[in-house]
């Protein structure tokens, strides 16, 4: 254990915050009142063992008196006094974390906690900007909101409102209410809802589904110009999922009756971190939008064990077939590192016997209990 | 009595407003839309616009650089609605020289204070 400068510093505040006299201290650990002194005020450099009997009767830990802040402690605390919104004294940064090793923790906690939550600002707020349709449902609500409010206010505030106008003024409380409750309910569907549900790309894989969705998800005959209105990324993202269909390998062999025209069958397939890669969406098997999925679906069982799975699902209203397998490639030889990915097939199933219950994805899903949640729901069912 | 022009395309919210600043004593104006929105405030020559940031035909911010361009109306009080309050609006509703700037949902007294502060009886 590294024993820095400042031991004695933090020997003496912890005794001084225990109420302990300094002769008390010396008395309980073997040594002398005026070694302790010294020892508090930094002039001698503590034996281990001492250190050990001083954390001891100080109720603490021996690394933590001996080494105090650790240096990631210290490294985030000059970044919170180079943050600007204070002068600190720098130069007494390490007595400060020396003394007060819990008040310099949670400074230091705070600041990387504040470093995340503007992250996770900038985040959002870089996807309100790009996100269409989110800015838009978020301005409807938000606009329906300052009605409901100035109208209710007019309403509770006004003594002398006429009847004409209090009439006026409740029937458009009651449209405003109506419209935010519809936007409320749009923006829900937005954030957690199925990829179907919404007809504006917001991604690129979202540009390439509603491209192959136009063309009953076949790709024969498609041509470079059909993807001229698409961003140069879900231009890039489409033709490489043209060539993964067209060659037709692998996944895309096992499962092509469900690209096939006319075919009602759903398709998904996720990478090793079972994020969705690809969505054909059927009837009655919502798909999520954004966020993983529900982790009961098949294509899990069968991306974790890599064999092939077969089961009878229930969705809330409908029952499916699903058949799922998962295939490994190693692009760069078997020394490289294994790509993984798994196909799920969805069939509607008109079985009546036992089946799994699954959902969408846990925000959205009113099954409760259930075994795999990962967070509450949004609705009850 | 000074006089208000509302650009908002939003009615209830308008009538709103309307009603709030009339109470007040001020003749209210409402515009619904982006579009010829620069040729209103032209021909309606308030005292203070009120202008919804995110508005159909034309934006309030390119509405705001319009009027600023205009001699005539570069220094014209404008108060900016919207529904977006993040910093970027903020800044370039400032950066086309707004004079004040307003999310919402707002309080009624709220906007009367800002109308009340743009234009000093």
């Amino acid at each position: 254990m590294a024993i820095t400068a400042l031991t004695g510093t933090r020997v003496r505040e912890r005794r001084l915050a225990m109420g302990l006299r300094q002769s008390d201290l010396a008395r309980a650990v073997g040594i002398s009142g005026s070694y302790l002194n010294l020892i508090e005020h930094n002039r001698r450099r503590v034996a281990t063992d001492v250190l050990a009997r001083l954390a001891e009767v100080l109720d603490t830990d021996a690394r933590a008196l001996g080494e105090g802040a650790g240096g990631r402690v210290l490294d985030d605390l000059r970044a919170a006094a180079a943050s600007g919104m204070a002068a600190p004294e720098i130069d007494r940064l390490e007595d400060f974390a020396g003394r007060f090793p819990g008040w310099a923790g949670l400074i230091a906690a705070q600041h990387v906690r504040l470093g995340a939550l503007d992250r996770a600002v900038t985040a959002l707020n870089d996807r309100m900007t790009h996100d269409p349709h989110l800015s838009h449902s978020l301005h409807e609500v938000l606009s329906a909101v300052a009605s409901v409010r100035a109208t209710a206010a007019i309403l509770a505030e006004t003594d002398d409102l006429t009847p004409e106008w209090q009439g006026r003024f409740m029937a458009n409380l009651h449209g405003d209410s109506e419209r935010l409750a519809d936007g409320a309910k749009a923006l829900a569907a937005h954030l957690d809802g199925p990829a179907a549900a919404d007809p504006v790309a917001a991604s690129p894989q979202e540009e390439m589904e509603a491209w192959l969705a136009a063309r009953g998800w076949h790709v024969e005959g498609a041509t470079e110009a059909e993807l001229a209105g698409l961003s140069e990324a879900g231009r890039d993202l489409s033709r490489r999922w043209l060539g993964r269909l067209r060659a037709g390998e692998g996944l895309i062999a096992a499962f092509r009756d469900a690209l096939q025209p006319g075919s009602a069958a759903g398709l998904v397939i996720c990478d090793a971190s079972g994020t969705l890669t690809f969505r054909k969406p059927t009837e009655g098997f919502d798909l999520p939008r954004f966020g993983a999925a529900c982790p009961l679906w098949p294509l899990y069982a069968a991306l974790a064990h890599g064999r092939p799975v077969e089961a009878e699902v229930a969705m809330p209203e409908r029952r499916f077939r699903i058949r799922a397998f998962a295939e490994s490639r190693w692009p760069e030889g078997l020394a490289g590192p294994e790509v993984r990915e798994a196909a799920m097939l969805i069939e509607p199933s008109a079985a009546t016997g036992a089946a799994l219950a699954v959902g969408t994805t846990c925000r959205i899903c009113p099954r409760d209990p259930c075994i795999a949640r990962r967070e509450p729901s949004i609705l009850r069912e | 009595m000074g006089h208000v022009l509302l650009i908002e395309d939003e009615p209830n919210i308008a009538e709103a407003i309307r009603f709030i600043l009339s109470r007040d004593g001020w003749q209210v104006t409402i515009y619904p839309e982006g579009a010829g929105a620069v040729e209103a405030v032209r021909c309606v020559a308030p005292d203070v616009v009120i202008l919804d940031a995110m508005l159909p035909g034309q934006s309030g911010f390119d509405i705001l650089t319009r009027l600023r361009a205009d001699p005539d109306m570069a220094d014209l009080p404008v108060l900016m609605l919207t529904a977006r309050g993040q910093s970027r609006d903020r800044e370039a509703a400032e950066k086309a020289g707004v004079s004040r700037f307003m999310t919402k949902p707002f309080s009624n007294a709220e906007i009367l204070e800002q109308v009340r502060l743009l234009v000093p009886r």
